[in-house]
């Protein structure tokens, strides 16, 4: 691709310099520069309806929103709105800025709060917890509380199949599900009905999603709207372990990623990459059916990001083990000479004592005063 | 008595009907369009004359046309907008019910201009009966040999279909219009790409509100050089301004651009003046999605002048002290109006009307609704005011389509110029909450 290219177009991203080819958007070129560099993660925009493989996804949320304070070397006058980074194209000499200019990180903090009006607070019985987009958003954009005096809206139980659980309450909108029931599978029979904030994702008549392909819906979900009814309340991902597998299937590539409870496989889904993004998506028979580790060839650990929580109490290989840490103690040991008097008698610790009480009365009444 | 446009012959009895409207001069101009004039030089003509869009962003129509793509091989379509579902505004309505056949020309002649064989009026769904009076023209055009195949000789080949919409006011963005023509969802897209390159089932695009296509035939009989020598500035022509509310002659209004405001709303040739024993509070001039504005300031501008019917003039002093022309919707409010009632009925619309799709707008239409509910109904409290200003600037301008606007600029304007009615609400809730209760404190009336 970058042979064909004809030139790159030169965008300054939060001050630093990137060339990227024609027809990429800020995102992307934010993603570029963060793939580069693991510590400018950061940097790029958080997104919780653009999905890359997903052709038309992105706009929506207006998580993404960026300045641009200058559209082009041609034409260098700033954008008059923030724009969306997901389905904006750079221009050669764009200059764009996204944590360093105060109206993004104020907008974004708003459509945190936006996101979270109506979804329901309900992380610790979500079975999305820990793996929430919605959850990092707002833990890495969010302000700490709500002005949402509100009742929040709920829906009406909805079974849409065997396999896929639909918790519409959670649904922020995305339509990143409607997207792939459209591009990968070949015929869609959910999509948003309703108007407004009383939208929702739904089957017509509430019939049932029956293709080989439909779980692929629960991967591409930022928040806990569709789950997997298979894995439904089994566990916390915190304490599954993610291990890299295949198998021959006709169906799909058969690329997966296996979490173990002990010796367990008690979910399968789809590779991600960094973003959240699915590699390649997977068939029912694969996702719901394959659940013994003799279906499957282990490839090897996941790579999970070091802030993830699905990295809490495994993998710490680069952790100093503790009887190695024991020992370096032990090797290190030396005798402390302290010269103060050891205290034994009962009547010099009572005075002791007084003293210093009498020491931390003072300071609390002078805090007081 | 000045130049009408469009509704010069609209009191002409059966002007519906084709026989009466040919009589009245009409379809001349496609006649001279075909015959003598190439469709750039309509183009030329309709750029000379100015006229602004009228659907509310006041867009110049000429540029709009000549930004239209035209690649080889691909068709391009005109749609005309007839989803008319603004609060307060019912001008386009007024104009396809009395004189369908002015449109119709407008869409024949403006469809030569642009190339278009195929084009479409998008009629609100509500308007069922409107539809059928534009069909039953479009048949009598037809078969006047003015629509179809080779009209009057030319070559030129033009089918024109009505489509009902399903009556959500989101349909009358642009794009969701386009959306929901193709049969999809009414969701607005994102721009760009704008319709002029992709528009209708992917091909360049031109969607154009009823009164400014309905202003065409006149252009092209009377040349835009006539057009533009009406009204003041960069506002050109008439304007229809649909007027609803406390005064004396509510209706449909023809005006030139350029009378003052105090003009239209006493003189008694346009609305004669607010109903007798009460007096002007407030006015909401072009559709309730722009700011509401006090007596004060709707009258005079703020370096003393007066406030003209124009484009420029009501928007002069930004939104602080202006307002905008929007759709012609002139909703007049006397002192028996309650601002936070009628902020409420606003808010709940666009609540109701909001298509879902993107964050901001989706929630924050329905927060506002709510927190204007409660101060309402007397249980707000003092910091939910700020909240309501708070939540419409984060909605103003991070939306996909200018709904989200329409929604956060009349709770902003009305806090920005009543907020003494809103703090009255909160600290008298048992006075605020009686039927039919205002706000009697201070307030300047004219």
């Amino acid at each position: 691709m970058e042979t064909t290219a004809p030139q790159l177009f030169k965008i300054t991203f939060d001050g630093i310099e990137i060339e990227v080819p024609p027809g990429t958007t800020i995102m992307q070129a934010a993603r570029k520069i963060a793939e580069a560099d693991s510590t400018k993660m950061h940097l790029a925009p958080p997104a919780m309806c653009y999905y890359e493989p997903l052709k038309g996804s992105g706009g929506k949320c207006r998580a993404c929103l960026v300045k641009v304070t200058a559209g082009s070397a041609k034409d260098p006058r700033p954008m008059p709105k923030l724009v969306p980074s997901c389905i904006t194209a750079v221009q050669d000499g764009m200059i764009v800025e996204n944590t360093t200019n105060e109206a993004v990180v104020e907008t974004r903090k708003g459509i945190v709060e936006f996101l979270l009006l109506n979804h329901p607070l309900d992380c610790p019985v979500c079975d999305q917890a820990g793996e929430c987009h919605l959850q990092d958003f707002a833990f890495e954009h969010g302000r700490v509380q709500t002005r949402y005096e509100e009742e929040r809206r709920t829906f009406d139980k909805q079974d849409i199949g065997p396999y896929v659980q639909l918790h519409m309450t959670r649904c922020i909108l995305c339509y990143r599900c409607v997207f792939t029931a459209d591009q990968i599978t070949n015929k869609r029979v959910h999509g948003v009905m309703n108007r407004g904030d009383h939208a929702e994702i739904s089957t017509y008549i509430e019939k049932a999603i029956d293709n080989d392909f439909s779980g692929n819906v629960i991967d591409v979900c930022p928040v806990g709207a569709l789950t997997d009814k298979t894995y439904r309340f089994k566990n916390r991902v915190w304490f599954t372990k993610p291990v890299e597998a295949h198998c021959d299937c006709e169906k799909c590539s058969g690329n997966v990623t296996l979490w173990y409870r002990g010796d367990e496989v008690i979910r399968v889904t789809a590779r991600k990459n960094e973003w959240g993004e699915v590699k390649e998506f997977i068939c029912n028979t694969c996702r719901f059916e394959r659940k013994k580790t003799s279906d499957w060839t282990i490839e090897g650990p996941t790579k999970v990001a070091r802030y993830s929580v699905i990295m809490a109490n495994k993998y710490r290989a680069d952790l100093k083990k503790p009887d190695f840490g024991l020992k370096v103690a032990a090797s290190q040991y030396k005798q402390i000479d302290d010269s103060r008097p050891f205290v034994t008698d009962n009547e010099a610790i009572r005075e002791l004592s007084k003293e210093n009480n009498a020491k931390a009365n003072q300071r609390s009444l002078a805090e007081k005063n | 008595m000045p130049v009408k446009i469009l509704t010069e012959h609209i009191n002409v009895p059966g002007i519906n009907t084709f026989e009466v409207y040919r009589k009245m001069g009409g379809y001349t101009a496609v006649e001279k369009a075909l015959k003598t004039m190439t469709p750039d030089e309509i183009v030329e003509e309709v750029k000379k004359s100015g006229v602004r869009g009228r659907g509310g962003a006041g867009f110049p129509m000429g540029m709009k046309w000549s930004f239209l793509a035209k690649p080889e091989g691909v068709p391009r379509y005109l749609v005309c907008n007839a989803d008319e579902s603004e609060p307060g505004t019912f001008k386009d309505h007024y104009l396809m019910k009395n004189n369908p056949h002015l449109l119709i020309e407008g869409m024949i002649v403006s469809s030569f201009a642009l190339g278009a064989n195929k084009s479409f009026i998008y009629v609100r769904g509500e308007l069922m009966y409107v539809i059928h009076i534009l069909e039953k023209a479009i048949a009598e055009a037809k078969a006047a040999g003015l629509l179809g195949k080779n009209i009057l000789g030319s070559g030129y080949d033009l089918e024109l279909v009505v489509q009902p919409g399903g009556g959500a006011y989101i349909c009358g963005e642009e794009t969701a219009l386009l959306e929901s023509l193709e049969g999809k969802r009414g969701n607005p897209r994102n721009k760009p790409p704008f319709p002029a390159v992709k528009g209708l089932y992917q091909c360049p695009t031109v969607v154009n509100n009823v009164e400014s296509i309905a202003n065409t035939p006149w252009i092209v009989n009377n040349g835009g050089e006539a057009y533009a020598a009406l009204g003041v500035g960069r506002s050109t022509g008439t304007k229809l301004i649909s007027v609803s509310g406390h005064v004396n002659k509510p209706g449909v209004y023809e005006i030139p651009l350029g009378i003052t405001v105090e003009d239209f709303i006493y003189a008694d040739e346009w609305c004669g003046g607010i109903r007798p024993g009460h007096h002007l509070k407030a006015v909401v001039a072009g559709g309730s999605s722009v700011p509401i504005l006090p007596a004060n300031l709707i009258l005079t501008l703020a370096n003393g002048d007066k406030r003209l019917m124009t484009y420029e003039s009501l928007s002069d002093g930004g939104f602080a002290t202006g307002t905008m022309l929007g759709s012609g919707g002139f909703i007049v409010m006397d002192e028996t109006t309650c601002i936070v009632r009628n902020t409420l009925t606003f808010a709940r619309f666009y609540h109701h009307e909001s298509c879902g799709q993107c964050s901001p707008c989706r929630e924050g239409t329905g927060w506002m609704d709510k927190v204007l509910d409660r101060i309402e109904h007397g249980k707000g409290n003092m910091r939910d005011i700020d909240l309501l200003v708070d939540v419409a600037k984060k909605i103003e301008g991070n939306t996909i389509c200018p709904l989200g606007d329409a929604a956060a600029w009349p709770v902003s304007a009305a806090i920005r110029h009543f907020r003494h009615e809103f703090e009255w609400h909160v600290t008298h809730p048992l006075e605020a909450t009686k039927p039919g209760a205002v706000y009697r404190g201070e307030m300047e009336l004219v």
